[in-house]
C-alpha cells in the first residue's frame, strides 16, 4: 500500500483542478467497478454493489483535493506573488518548495519584517522560480502550485505532503480493492474542493441522494510537545469521529463502528475535533438529511509541507471499513 | 492609460445604464430596478417569470434540438443602507446593507426610501472636532441619516437609503452609483436583444447578490443549466501606490479589457471555461485581463454548488470605487465585455463538457 499512498501524494492537484489526480484514480480502481462517472464539478464517483436486504445506498467520500498556491501577480523582476487556495498558514511557507501546474518549480520567501516577531502577512510572501523578469516568467496570474515534497518512509510513520486527503483516497481504493461482497449499494466518491468549501461532496451527494454518509478524512492528534488537547494519537488506530467544527456525526453510525471495530479486534480511538470538518458536513446537510460520519486517519503537521502518518492506522482503517461495509447496517 | 474615444456605446444603451443606476435598489428592495427590466422586456416581447425571491428569469429557446442551457446571472441589487429606528430630531439610525466601508459615509447625500426623500449622513463640521477625533473613523453606530426639520415620521424602519449620486456620461466613461452591477444587468439586457441562435439563453436577474448570493442560489436551482456565466463589476484598484512601489494588488485595471476569473472567494472558475473565455478573447483581438485570485464572491458562487453541481465563470467589468458613492467604468471595458460575451454565446462549443473537468 506504501507504493500506491506514495504516488498519490506525490500528484499535483490543488482544488478545482484535480484531474491528474483522478486519473491516477482511474487507472487504480479499473478493476474494481464498471460504473464509473466524472460529474460536472470533477468528482469521481464509482458505485459497487446491488442493495440487498438490510443494506443501504452508501456514499464514502475521500477528497482528492490538497491546499495550494495562485499566483495574483507577477512583479517586474520575475517574483510571483500569491494568495492561498484552502488553509495554507505562513509559518507553513517560508523556505518551503512549490511546483506549478504547468511545470515551473520554485521556493517561497518573505520580505524583511518591521516587526520580525509576527509572520509575515500574504503581502509579505512571494514565490522565487528563479526567472529575471516578467517576459522571461512563463508562469501567470491564476496559475496554481502545491508544495513541493517527496514521500519519506520512515518504516511505521510515513512523512509527504497532501496526506490531507490522499492518505483517505488510498484508504477508499484499498477498500475498493478488497471489497468481496456486500449488501449494500455502495458510491465510492473521490471528491473536488473540499478545502475551499466542501464543495465536491456538496453537489455530488446531492446527486446520489444516499441513506447513509461516511467520509475519510485526517485528523489532527494531540501527541506531540505542546499540542492541543486531543485524545488522539498516531498507532493507536483510526479514529471514529464524534464532533468537529462543522459536525455532530450520528451516534448510531459512531456505535455501528465501535462495534464493528471490537467485534473484529481493530484498534480504534474516538475523536472530538475542535475546529476544521470534513465532506460529512456536507453530505449531512444534503435534501432532507444523511446519517453521516467519518473515519479518520490521525495525522500530525497537518496543512505542513510535511504531515505524518502512522501506516499500521492506515492499514486498521481499511479493515474497518471493510468490516463495516460487509455486513448488513440497521440504524 | 486608456485613449479618449468617442461614445463607444450607443445613445441607447447608455440612457438605460442612466435609468438603471439612479434607480434605487438596496439587497431584498430591488422592486424600482425589477421594473426597469420588466419594462424592457415587453418591449422584446419576451416572456419573463418572478420568483419567490423577486429575481427575473426569462428562459429563451432557440429551438434546436440537444441546444446546451446556459445561464447569465446578473445582479439587480446594490449595497447600501436601511433605517434602523427613529432617533430624536427627525434623525434616523442606519445598518450597513452589503459591504461598505463606514469611512465612505459621512457627509454623504443619499435618497431614502420609495419616495426618494433627499437626506444627508450626519457628520460634525471640522470647526466642532479635535484632532482626536478627527484620526478615528466614525463607527456606523455614532452616524445618523438627518431629512432635515420636519423629518421626523418621514420614513420608518426598514426603508432602503441608497447615495444620490446621479449618473453622469462623458463620452468616454460612465461615473455613477450602483454600476455594480446595474452594468451588468444593462449588458445582458442588450444581449437579450439580439440572443444567439444555437443556445438555450437562460437569463437571471438576481436579488441580493451583496449579502450572501441568495437569489442565484435558488435560480441556479430552477434554472438547472449546463454551465452559468455571472456577469458582474470588480473593482479596479490601480491607482499607483502611495509610495511608488509596484501595485501589485490592483484587481482589476480600467482599459485592460473585461476580466475574466479563474478563482474568487466564492468560486474555483471551471477551466473549460476560462479556455473559452481566453481563446476567443485571442482570436477575436478582445482585449481581456485575468482577474486577481482570492478574495470577493459573484453568483456564481452559488450557482456552481446547486443541485449535482453547474460549471460556472464570471466575467466582470472593472470599476473603481466599487461600493462607494460614485464609481468610474471606461466605456471601451463595458463595450469589449459585451463583445466577448456575444461572441463566446455565439460560437459556444456543443461538445465542450464532453472531457471532464
Amino acid at each position: 500500500m506504501k507504493e500506491l499512498i506514495q504516488k498519490l501524494v506525490e500528484t499535483t492537484g490543488p482544488s478545482g483542478h484535480e484531474n491528474r489526480v483522478r486519473e491516477l484514480i482511474t487507472k487504480e480502481i479499473s478493476a474494481c467497478s464498471k460504473d464509473v462517472k466524472v460529474d460536472a464539478l470533477g468528482n469521481l464517483i464509482a458505485r459497487i454493489g446491488e442493495k440487498k436486504p438490510g443494506g443501504l445506498r452508501i456514499l464514502l467520500s475521500a477528497h482528492m483535493d490538497e491546499i495550494g498556491v495562485i499566483a495574483t501577480h507577477i512583479d517586474e523582476n520575475g517574483f510571483i506573488r500569491f494568495t492561498t487556495i484552502g488553509g495554507v498558514r505562513a509559518a507553513n511557507c517560508i523556505g518551503g518548495r512549490v511546483e506549478f501546474l504547468q511545470g515551473a518549480r520554485g521556493m517561497i520567501y518573505m520580505e524583511k519584517r518591521e516587526n520580525a516577531g509576527q509572520g509575515p502577512c500574504i503581502d509579505q510572501r512571494y514565490i522565487d522560480c528563479g526567472f529575471t523578469g516578467k517576459a522571461n516568467c512563463p508562469v501567470q496570474v491564476g496559475d496554481m502550485a502545491v508544495f513541493e515534497r517527496p514521500f519519506m518512509d520512515l518504516g511505521k510513520r510515513l512523512v509527504a505532503k497532501a496526506f490531507d486527503d490522499r492518505i483517505g483516497v488510498a484508504v477508499q481504493i484499498e477498500v475498493m480493492k478488497q471489497l468481496k461482497q456486500t449488501p449494500h449499494e455502495i458510491f465510492f466518491v473521490f471528491s473536488t474542493q473540499e478545502e475551499v468549501g466542501l464543495r465536491g461532496a456538496t453537489t455530488s451527494a446531492y446527486g446520489i441522494d444516499p441513506e447513509l454518509g461516511l467520509s475519510i478524512d485526517v485528523t489532527l492528534t494531540g501527541d506531540t510537545p505542546k499540542s492541543i488537547k486531543m485524545a488522539v494519537s498516531l498507532g493507536k488506530g483510526p479514529a471514529i469521529k464524534i464532533r468537529d467544527g462543522g459536525m455532530l456525526s450520528d451516534p448510531r453510525l459512531v456505535q455501528k463502528l465501535i462495534k464493528t471495530a471490537d467485534k473484529n479486534n481493530i484498534p480504534y480511538q474516538l475523536e472530538v475535533l475542535e475546529g476544521g470538518t470534513t465532506d460529512a458536513k456536507a453530505i449531512q446537510l444534503t435534501r432532507a438529511g444523511v446519517p453521516a460520519g467519518c473515519l479518520s486517519i490521525p495525522c500530525r503537521y497537518v496543512h505542513s509541507p510535511s504531515e505524518m502518518v502512522d501506516i499500521d492506522d492506515v492499514e486498521n482503517a481499511v479493515k474497518l471499513i471493510l468490516a463495516f461495509l460487509s455486513e448488513p447496517i440497521k440504524l | 492609460m486608456p485613449p479618449e474615444e468617442t461614445n463607444l456605446l450607443t445613445q441607447q444603451f447608455t440612457e438605460l445604464v442612466e435609468k438603471l443606476s439612479n434607480a434605487a435598489g438596496v439587497s431584498g428592495a430591488e422592486g424600482s430596478v425589477r421594473a426597469i427590466v420588466k419594462e424592457q422586456l415587453d418591449v422584446l416581447k419576451l416572456n419573463y417569470k418572478v420568483d419567490a425571491l423577486g429575481n427575473v428569469l426569462v428562459e429563451h429557446f432557440c429551438g434546436k434540438p440537444g441546444a446546451l442551457r446556459i445561464m447569465l446571472a446578473s445582479h439587480m441589487d446594490e449595497v447600501g443602507l436601511m433605517i434602523v429606528e427613529e432617533d430624536e430630531g427627525g434623525m434616523y439610525r442606519i445598518e450597513i446593507v452589503g459591504g461598505i466601508d463606514p469611512r465612505v459615509l459621512p457627509g454623504k447625500t443619499v435618497w431614502v426610501g420609495k419616495q426618494r426623500m433627499p437626506g444627508i449622513i450626519g457628520a460634525r463640521p471640522i470647526h466642532l472636532t479635535d484632532e482626536d477625533d478627527r484620526k478615528k473613523p466614525i463607527s456606523i453606530d455614532n452616524l445618523r441619516i438627518d431629512l432635515g426639520p420636519g423629518g421626523a415620521g418621514k420614513v420608518k424602519p426598514g426603508d432602503r437609503a441608497v447615495f444620490a449620486t446621479e449618473f453622469q456620461s462623458n463620452g468616454f466613461s460612465y461615473s455613477g452609483k450602483a454600476l455594480d452591477d446595474r452594468l451588468g444587468i444593462a449588458i445582458l439586457l442588450t444581449i437579450l436583444a439580439e440572443p444567439p441562435k444555437d443556445i438555450d439563453l437562460l437569463a437571471a436577474f438576481t436579488t441580493q447578490e451583496e449579502i450572501g448570493l441568495r437569489g442565484a442560489r435558488v435560480a441556479g436551482y430552477a434554472l438547472n443549466p449546463d454551465a452559468a456565466f455571472a456577469i458582474d463589476a470588480t473593482p479596479a484598484n490601480d491607482l499607483p501606490a502611495w509610495n511608488d512601489d509596484e501595485n501589485i494588488g490592483y484587481n482589476t485595471r480600467l482599459g485592460c479589457g473585461p476580466a475574466i476569473y479563474i478563482a474568487d472567494g466564492s468560486t474555483i472558475s471551471d477551466p473549460r471555461l476560462v479556455n473559452l473565455l481566453q481563446q476567443t478573447a485571442q482570436k477575436e483581438n478582445i482585449p481581456y485581463q485575468i482577474r486577481q485570485p482570492g478574495g470577493g464572491g459573484t453568483d456564481a458562487g452559488s450557482i456552481h454548488k446547486q443541485r449535482e453541481g453547474i460549471p460556472s465563470i464570471s466575467l466582470s467589468v472593472p470599476i473603481r470605487y466599487a461600493h462607494t458613492p460614485c464609481s468610474i467604468a471606461w466605456q471601451g471595458d463595458i463595450a469589449n465585455t459585451l463583445i466577448l460575451l456575444q461572441v463566446v454565446l455565439k460560437q459556444f462549443p456543443a461538445d465542450i463538457f464532453s472531457s471532464p473537468r
